[in-house]
Formats: C-alpha cells, sequence, structure tokens
C-alpha cells in the first residue's frame, strides 16, 4: 500500500509490469519488490526445500527469500532478487520453484513431512539399497532440487569485461562512503566509487535522518553531483565489488541493463578488473533475524527494510506493523511509521529497559513466540512477564541486530574478529594490504560516526598515496549510540529458520551439533547453512550463535566459516565475456587466408594460427584425393606452400654467434654467409626442445626459424639466456615472426618458376643447397633461402608481410602454368614423412638427440645448453625408444598415430610394449601408408616385423621397422 | 596479483609467464658434477615465505625478472631484472 508523501520514488513516471501472469503497476524508481508490496502481494516465492510460501524479507541484494525468474527464452535469468530488479515497462518475471503455481504448490507436501527431512536426511536414508542410489534417488533428488531454471536456449546476451584503474577505491556509497569520496576526490585523488544499488546513498535513503541539517537523501544526493561534476571520479551505480585479490585487484559486475528494455545486441553485463592502489570499504551493515516458530511467514520482515520502504518507496508493507527487536535501531521503524500515519500494533522488545521513543506501544521484556497465517501473517503470539497475548499484525518488523558486511575482507584469507560492543563481527585490520574498513561495515552505525570513519579512512589512504588531505569538514549527524542485548534464537516448539534460502532451522544446527558435526565448516556442510545463493548472509551468525549455545563455546571460538569470493552471485557469461566462440583465443591468420578461404580449403588450428589442410578442386570427394594431387605437384612439379607461422627470430650483434652455439647443439659461429644450416635445440634437462634452420644474412646477422609450435617458447628461452645467463654478451633478438611472409616453393620446377619471377635468375652456382640471401622479386626485397622440408629441389621465399597475399598469388598462379599448385597442411606432412623428417610428433618432450638419431649434432667442441644433463645414465643407456620408420607389410595396410607398437605375434599387453607410432600418412610416391614411431632400441631393428595396435580404433598391422628416410635418403633430389 | 616491471611498472600477472625459482639464474659450469646440476635442475626448497622466483614479461617488453614474492600472502616484495640480478 503506497502511502501520499513518503518516498523518493518518481510518481510521474507510471510504470506497468508482470508478476505471476498478473499486471501491476509501479513507478519510477520502484524495485520489483517495493512494487509488490505497495500491491500488496505478499507471497512472491517458494522455499527450496519445503516450498514454503515466503514473501519479500529485505531490501537489498542479501534477499534470501523473494527470488523470481525474468524474460524468457534465451533471456531468462533465473534466482533474480526482487529486491535489487527495478521495474521498467513491460517487465515480465514469474515465481519459480513451484509447481503447478505458487499458491497450490504440490511439492510443499515436503513441508508435512519435515520431521523426516532434517538435517543429514539424505546421509542417512539413501543408503540401501544400493544400487537404487544412481537409477532412483539421484534423479528423483536432483529433479526436485535446484532453485530456478536456465532456459534451455544458449545465452544469447552480450557480456563485457572492462578494467579501471584508481587511487581510491570505494565500496559502498552510504554516508561513510561518500564522505571517503568526497574527501579523497577533493585532494585531487583518481577515486571509483562503486555502489549496487542504482541510487547512491545507502541507509540515508531508507531513514528520516538529518545530515547538515538536511534530510539525509539530500545531503547524499548534493555529495553525489560534485563527485560527478569531477573528471577524477568515476561513479559506478548497480556494480557489486565482487571480491578483493592480491595486489589491489578487485572483481565487479555492473548490471548495465537488467532494469530496461535491452536494445539488440546492447550489453547485459560488464565484469570489470578494477586495480586500486587503495581502498576504502564502505559496504555498510546488514540486519539480521531472530529466531522464534514461523519466523518465515510472508509479512515477517527486517525493521530496516520495512522503514526502507516506507523512507525511500512510499510503500507500508502492512495495515497494522508489529516490531520485534532486541535494538534500539528498530524502534525508528515505529517511530517512521507512526508519524507517517501507519498503525503500530505493539513494539515486543527483549530487553526489559525498552521504553517507547514515540507514539506506540512497547511490550518490554518479552519475546514473539510464534507466527500465524500459512500465505501471510495474521497474528503474532507474544510472551513475557505480562503474560501471553495474541496480536493481529500484517507485518512484522524484526531486528536481531546488525551484522557488518565484512565479507570482502575476508577475501585472502583473513577472519573477522568478534566485537561484544555489537554482538557481531567487525573486519581485522590489514586483512586486505591497503583496504580500511569504515563506518557500518566496520561496526559503526550512527551517521556521524559513519561520516567521521569515512573522512578518516580518505586521510590515512591519502597519506599513502603522497596526496594531502584539505581540511575536511565532516557535517553534523545523528549520533545515538547502539543499545543491543544478543537476542539469537526464541526457545519454544516448532520450526524456527534461520537460513531462509536453504531452508535450515535452529533444530537441523542442534542436530548436527548432537552428532558431533560441532565444527562450523562442518555444520555448515551437514545443514547446507549459508550454502545457498545469498551464502547466509542473513543467517550465518545467527546459525553460528546456536551453534555456539549447542556445543557450549562462545561465538569467537567457535568461529566463522570461510567468506569467498563473490560477493554476490556472478554469471559465468560475464566471468567468461568474450571468450565464447572464436572469442576463447586470439586467432592468427597468414598473408594468405583470405586467399586460400577463396580457395575453399578448409582451414586447420595450429596454435593460434590457422593453415589450409587442403586446397579442394572439383570432383575431389575427399581429402585424400586433394592430398595425393598436392604431394604430386611437389614431387613432380612445383608446390607452393605458405609457411610463414613458422617462428622467425632475428638475431643481431657481435656476440649472436656465442648465443647461437650456446642454445643450439652443434656450431653455428662457423656458418659461412650466405649459408643456412639445421640446428637442434635441447632443453637443460638433456631433452629435445625444438629445431630449425638459421641462415647467417651478414657477419653478425642471424635469422632463426623455430617450430611453428615452439616459437614462443624459444624466443622466451633466447630471451633467457642472452638476459640470465649471460647478459655480457652484445646481441639483441627480436622476433620478426608477423613481419616476414614466407612461402616454400618446392618441386623439380621451384627454380624454374621463380626464375620467372626474380628479377634476378638464379642457377646451382650462385644459390646452390642451403644457400640463402637477398633477392628482389618484383621490385620488392625479400630473401631466399634454399632448404627443403620435403627432400625435392625447394626454396623459401620471404617478403615484408605487406606483400604476402600478392607474392602468394603470384606463386599460385605461376605454379598453375607449370603442372603445379598451393598445397597444404595434409601434403606437407605426408613429404616430410616420406622423408623422415619430424615435428613435435616427434619431439614431445620426452625423447634425447640420440633418441632421433641426431646424435652426432651434439658438439663435443663447447658447452651448450643441455649438454651436461643429455650425458647422464638414463639417457644414453640401451633401450630407450629410437626413431624409426614403419610400414605395412600384412594384409591390413593402415597405420594410425597415436598406436601402440608390440612384439609380433604376442598378446597387446603391456609385457609386449615395444614403443608407439607418432606420425602416420598414406604416401601416393610409394602406394601405401607410413609412419614415424619409436621402438626400443628401433635403429638396430630395421627390417623386424612387429605388430601395430591401435586399441581405440580396434586396428591391428603388422609393421616392418625401417629407417625413417623412406624417399631419396641419399638427398640427391635437394641438392639437384 | 600485480608485478612491478622495472621497465614498464606495475602489470597484472597475466602479461607474465611464471618460470619457477631464480635457481636457475646460477647455471652451475659444465663440470660441476652430478650433485650440482640436480640441485639446479630439480631440487627446490618448498618453503611459506619469500621466494625469489622468475617470471618473464612476455606481453610486455620480454624482461626476465627475478621477483622477490611471498608465496603464502602474494605480497610483490621486489622485482628486478634477471640481467642485474645474476
Amino acid at each position: 500500500m503506497r502511502v501520499e508523501g513518503k518516498g523518493l520514488i518518481d510518481r510521474s513516471q507510471r510504470l506497468s509490469f508482470q508478476f505471476d501472469g498478473n499486471t501491476y503497476r509501479g513507478f519510477g524508481g520502484d524495485t520489483l519488490a517495493s512494487a509488490l508490496l505497495a500491491n500488496d502481494v505478499r507471497h512472491v516465492a517458494r522455499s527450496f526445500k519445503y516450498h514454503r510460501a515466503r514473501g519479500i524479507l529485505t531490501a537489498g541484494s542479501e534477499e534470501p527469500n523473494a527470488l523470481v525468474t525474468v524474460g524468457r527464452g534465451p533471456d531468462t535469468d533465473p534466482n533474480v532478487r526482487a529486491t535489487v530488479q527495478e521495474i521498467y515497462d513491460g517487465l515480465e518475471a514469474r515465481p519459480q520453484n513451484a509447481w503447478p503455481s505458487l499458491g497450490f504448490d504440490l511439492l510443499s507436501v515436503n513441508d508435512l513431512a519435515a520431521p523426516f527431512l532434517g538435517a543429514g536426511f539424505y546421509y542417512k536414508t539413501f543408503m540401501w539399497p544400493r544400487a537404487f542410489w544412481e537409477r532412483l534417488y539421484e534423479p528423483f533428488i536432483r529433479r526436485a532440487a535446484g532453485l530456478g531454471a536456465l532456459g534451455a536456449e544458449a545465452d544469447g546476451d552480450h557480456y563485457e569485461k572492462a578494467y579501471a584503474f584508481c587511487d581510491l577505491l570505494v565500496v559502498g556509497a552510504g554516508p561513510a562512503g561518500l564522505m571517503a569520496a568526497l574527501t579523497a576526490a577533493r585532494a585531487g585523488a583518481r577515486v571509483i566509487l562503486a555502489d549496487e544499488d542504482f541510487v547512491m546513498g545507502g541507509r540515508l535513503n531508507a531513514e528520516t535522518l538529518e545530515i547538515g541539517g538536511a534530510p539525509g537523501h539530500a545531503w547524499a544526493a548534493e555529495a553525489v553531483a560534485e563527485l560527478a561534476a569531477m573528471d577524477t571520479v568515476r561513479l559506478m551505480t548497480r556494480t557489486t565489488v565482487t571480491g578483493a585479490y592480491d595486489g589491489g585487484t578487485f572483481g565487479a559486475l555492473e548490471r548495465v541493463a537488467h532494469h530496461r528494455t535491452r536494445p539488440e545486441g546492447g550489453v547485459k553485463e560488464t565484469f570489470w578488473r578494477i586495480v586500486a592502489r587503495r581502498s576504502v570499504l564502505a559496504a555498510g551493515a546488514l540486519e539480521r533475524h531472530i529466531a522464534f516458530r514461523n519466523n518465515d511467514r510472508p509479512g515477517v520482515m527486517m525493521a530496516g527494510a520495512v522503514r526502507a520502504y516506507l523512507n525511500r518507496w512510499g510503500v507500508a508493507p502492512g495495515k497494522a506493523i508489529t516490531v520485534f527487536a532486541n535494538n534500539d535501531d528498530a524502534h525508528r521503524t515505529a517511530r517512521d511509521m507512526v508519524e507517517a500515519g501507519v498503525h503500530v500494533a505493539a513494539v515486543v522488545d527483549s530487553r526489559a529497559d525498552a521504553v517507547a521513543q514515540g507514539d506506540y506501544r512497547v511490550i518490554a521484556g518479552s519475546q514473539v513466540t510464534g507466527a500465524e497465517g500459512r500465505r501471510g501473517l495474521e497474528a503474532i503470539s507474544v510472551d513475557g512477564p505480562a503474560g501471553s497475548e495474541k496480536i493481529a499484525t500484517d507485518c512484522l518488523a524484526v531486528s536481531g541486530g546488525w551484522n557488518p558486511t565484512v565479507h570482502v575482507t575476508c577475501h585472502m584469507n583473513g577472519r573477522p574478529t568478534w566485537s561484544d560492543d555489537i554482538a557481531s563481527f567487525v573486519p581485522t585490520p590489514g586483512a586486505i594490504p591497503g583496504m580500511i574498513a569504515a563506518g557500518a561495515c566496520n561496526g559503526a552505525f550512527s551517521t556521524a560516526a559513519c561520516l567521521a570513519a569515512g573522512a578518516s579512512a580518505a586521510r590515512e589512504s591519502l597519506e599513502a598515496l603522497g596526496l594531502r588531505a584539505e581540511d575536511s569538514i565532516v557535517p553534523t549527524a545523528e549520533d545515538a549510540p547502539y543499545a543491543i542485548a544478543p537476542l539469537w534464537a526464541v526457545p519454544g516448539k516448532g520450526r524456527a529458520w534461520l537460513d531462509f534460502q536453504n531452508d535450515v532451522t535452529v533444530k537441523d544446527v542442534k542436530q548436527a551439533a548432537a552428532e558431533n558435526y560441532a565444527s562450523v565448516e562442518h555444520m555448515k556442510r551437514y545443514t547446507t547453512q549459508g550454502m545457498a545463493t545469498d551464502q547466509g548472509k542473513n543467517s550465518n551468525v545467527a546459525a553460528l550463535a546456536v551453534l555456539a549455545d549447542a556445543t557450549g563455546r562462545g561465538i569467537p571460538e567457535t568461529g566463522t566459516t570461510t567468506f569467498r569470493p563473490p560477493f554476490g552471485p556472478v554469471a559465468l557469461a560475464a566471468l567468461g565475456a568474450g571468450a565464447q566462440g572464436t572469442g576463447f583465443a586470439p586467432e592468427r591468420k597468414t598473408t594468405s587466408h583470405a586467399a586460400s578461404m577463396d580457395m575453399k580449403a578448409p582451414m586447420i588450428a595450429a596454435g593460434l594460427w590457422y593453415r589450409p589442410s587442403y586446397f579442394p578442386r572439383d570432383g575431389e570427394t575427399s581429402w585424400r584425393q586433394s592430398c595425393d594431387r598436392e604431394v604430386g605437384y611437389v614431387r613432380e612439379a612445383v608446390g607452393v606452400c605458405d609457411v610463414s607461422t613458422l617462428g622467425k627470430i632475428d638475431i643481431q650483434g657481435p656476440d649472436a654467434g656465442k648465443l647461437l652455439d650456446f642454445v643450439y647443439t652443434n656450431m653455428f659461429s662457423t656458418l659461412k654467409e650466405g649459408r643456412v644450416r639445421y640446428g637442434l635445440m635441447l632443453r637443460e634437462d638433456g631433452f629435445v626442445m625444438d629445431d630449425g634452420t638459421t641462415a647467417r644474412l651478414g657477419p653478425a646477422h642471424f635469422v632463426m626459424t623455430t617450430t611453428t609450435a615452439a616459437a614462443g617458447q624459444v624466443m622466451r628461452h633466447l630471451e633467457f639466456v642472452s638476459q640470465a645467463l649471460h647478459p655480457e654478451w652484445d646481441v639483441r633478438i627480436m622476433s620478426v615472426t608477423e613481419q616476414w611472409a614466407q612461402f616454400a616453393v618446392a618441386g623439380p620446377q621451384a627454380r624454374a618458376l621463380l626464375n620467372g619471377m626474380l628479377d634476378q635468375p638464379i642457377d646451382n652456382e650462385s644459390w646452390p643447397f642451403m644457400a640463402c640471401g637477398a633477392i628482389s622479386i618484383g621490385g620488392v626485397t625479400g630473401r631466399l633461402f634454399r632448404i627443403s622440408f620435403s627432400g625435392e629441389h625447394a626454396y623459401e621465399v620471404a617478403v615484408p608481410a605487406r606483400f604476402g597475399a600478392s607474392l602468394f598469388a603470384a606463386l599460385v598462379e605461376a605454379a598453375d602454368t607449370m603442372g603445379g599448385g598451393a598445397y597444404g597442411m595434409e601434403a606437407l606432412n605426408v613429404l616430410r614423412i616420406e622423408k623422415g623428417f619430424i615435428t613435435h610428433s616427434e619431439i614431445d618432450g620426452r625423447v634425447t638427440a640420440a633418441d632421433i638419431g641426431m646424435a652426432r649434432m651434439l658438439s663435443a667442441k663447447k658447452d651448450f645448453i643441455g649438454k651436461t644433463m643429455a650425458a647422464r645414465p638414463g639417457l644414453v643407456e640401451q633401450g630407450r625408444a629410437q626413431l624409426v620408420g614403419l610400414k605395412p607389410v600384412g594384409p591390413v595396410r593402415q597405420l594410425t598415430g597415436g598406436a601402440k607398437i608390440y612384439t609380433d605375434g604376442e598378446e597387446p599387453v603391456r609385457a609386449h610394449d615395444q614403443g608407439y607410432v607418432t606420425s602416420v600418412g598414406f604416401s601416393p610416391s610409394f602406394g601405401h601408408f607410413l609412419g614415424l614411431g619409436f621402438v626400443r632400441d628401433g635403429q638396430a631393428r630395421h627390417g623386424e616385423v612387429l605388430q601395430m595396435v591401435d586399441h581405440l580404433r580396434d586396428i591391428r598391422t603388422r609393421v616392418e621397422i625401417c629407417d625413417p628416410v623412406f624417399l631419396d635418403p641419399e638427398g640427391g633430389r635437394a641438392r639437384g | 596479483m600485480r608485478i612491478p616491471c622495472p621497465i614498464c611498472g606495475a602489470r597484472d600477472r597475466r602479461e607474465f609467464y611464471y618460470q619457477g625459482a631464480a635457481v636457475a639464474l646460477a647455471r652451475p659450469a659444465p663440470d660441476a658434477g652430478e650433485a650440482a646440476w640436480d640441485d639446479y635442475l630439480h631440487l627446490r626448497e618448498n618453503s611459506a615465505g619469500d621466494l625469489d622466483e622468475l617470471w618473464s614479461h612476455d606481453a610486455g617488453c620480454g624482461a626476465w625478472l627475478r621477483v622477490t614474492r611471498n608465496v603464502s600472502s602474494h605480497e610483490v616484495k621486489a622485482a628486478v631484472l634477471a640481467r642485474d640480478a645474476s
């Protein structure tokens, strides 16, 4: 029911929304909760376990009851807190966890069976028969469990991530936060002020308190306006700081567009990473409940929330309000209601000395022992020195005191400290480096204390930042003492609720203690208290108190459970914003990418790179046909392949040769200018790291190529050696992978093709095998390397990347006219297997130089990385698996990568293990499969027949061990 | 976590590649013997508290750093160029 003349809502903005199929009206500034209360809707949800009718309990993000589902289809948001959801025209919200309807929910039968469903019920009940668990119990429980339901379709909404940096992050924009932000911003600090709410001001908007003689909300609005006018300040509303992390890093979720109809493609939520040199936590406090029989009935609300609905939203949540409290603060609810003309039936105060602070009846020294009204509160029972009585009421405002919102201070292993003064936990100073807790979240509850604490926290932060605070004037404000006498649970029969979202009662906690789940962490898991989406914000301290009482310990000794990020629920979609689909990793594309796509080449990912698998031609029905044809180009005419993805590292300086000698196993300082050499690189532990060719372009200028896969690792390795191991060497290294487009031109016609394009033709004298140097092609200065990864007469031609696309087109066009063309990764793989060339399929980090038949490349004349450890016993002894070639010899002809090799004729079990297959390809040159693999002592076993077994695909092929170089072992083709 | 790169300033740890203990800076001589090489490659203190570590500013300037970090609290206490540390 609205109260005329009250509230900060915009009554000129009339909005229409739907809940549970009914259309309601509200105003600008309403939340779904305030608008439903204004429409006298009290029963809004069913509880998780017992499906009890529940209403709105709070007015903030801690709400455990009023969870609704907003939207439909892919736009479905379950578990939206009605207290956070702003209304807008067309908002459609539905109750959840109720079937067939909110009013008549079949699973509310659970509530009748409650005596059997207490804590530990699952663990004790579903033990037998054993086989029933998987087939019957678990599916049934899973169907019944769960809170809300996602839409079945993929989330089509847009989420973003963003980064922000500041000198001071202020979390929370109540009196303490606003004062801290003002103080810091006025001193010139870069300030970010973040608040969960859509209006800043915190409790100032919910109370009738004054600051400096003006209404609190007006002071807040003025402060916000002053901050908004400064370009060093960022104000972030609807933004929850969800976690504190190392080094002043904070996570924050901004709800960008939950409060309006989203435009197509608009952003829904943004996940922020905020880096702050200092921070002030001004997160306020959360009011706690008192447990008594049926204290969960719709209409039982927190006292602070009840007056928030009145003062901020102009709503009286009932016609006959009662209050149940153990502290002075809750009397404000009665006072504000009376002043607004709402009937207050009684204030039940557990303290014997409680007195009225206004024109209402106080029942001192008494307790509410029960609530009546199944779908909405009708009456309460009161018991006290004056006897028992029943009071008719439709809204009971409860306050068991306030718990500082300490959560974020515990995110880095900190534990809060118990304070007897406020009967709750306060942050432990220093728990988050650089963070100061100020105001209510630090146990300072009066407005004046909050303002002073905010200013003081800012001044302390400014000092640490090296900034000077102006002499700030803290305005005058209410400074009432916080008088409280702890009361956690009212004794008596019947179920008294602690955790509303997970349906945990006082009895459940006592039962946990009785069954020796006496540690707070055990109690939590046994009863599920604090494990729902609200993480027990309303119930943790009370549950602790009940546990402490049941176990005969004090609350500080009982301790708290661990508060971990996030402070509030965060959608995975927001955390993973931008990482769906191809956003998961950057895409690196070569300069020939567009041309390859035009030729309809399927792409294969090689690390972050995309490379063409093969280039299909009309009439070809399988990739094998394309691959065989492309292999034929290279073996018989000329093929062109983009090899730009290989790592290219430019190495310059007088000591470049020294560096290369140290990182390669073989010598490079002796390499002549204009020549290329194959090199092998080990890790320091003696295993092969990478291989590739390095060209000497000048006296102090080399260009190294790495494999595509290891380019980053090798670059980092060279940096480590040159920076950390030999900083005295005068050498500079630079990755130039992306600066050069490089193409292999391979086949008997390779030179003829190039000579049709080079500005100066070449011959075998000027460019013998393993020669390199500068060339000019179409007027562009490039580089030519006579190297071969196919065993054919071949070159790699490199031009600055901006000429890559046109050079690729020209090379392919020329190759076409000579009976050749472009070839892709499949053909490249077959070509290199035919020649026994290795890739990272072979050098997988577990093989030595000797294993791949390159022991001779370990120079005896110098030290190099990995040399010492390559000589250790385990790496040089007999019995290691060695690189071999494999060819089929039996009726089954297929070889498969990853298959195992066993002794021929024996069972394929570990006792007969002989090795494994690393690479296979169908060789059109030989007309059958070829394979590379590792076989124990394989170099000495050429000619022996073993069996290849692919257990996964159930393939058994007899294979002959042979030299890994199948084609042209003398190498005449590459030199010709 | 933030690491103060001496060249680039404080940066998010995701810009860095982690290599492990800074033991790797003290490479033994080839003839230092099995024990020295075993130590260098394989044996690491695993104590709570401060540890000298190697981080490479991969997504930044490419510098290798020796970072002193409390492995319990993640407090980064110092970062110097590996070039100057060895």
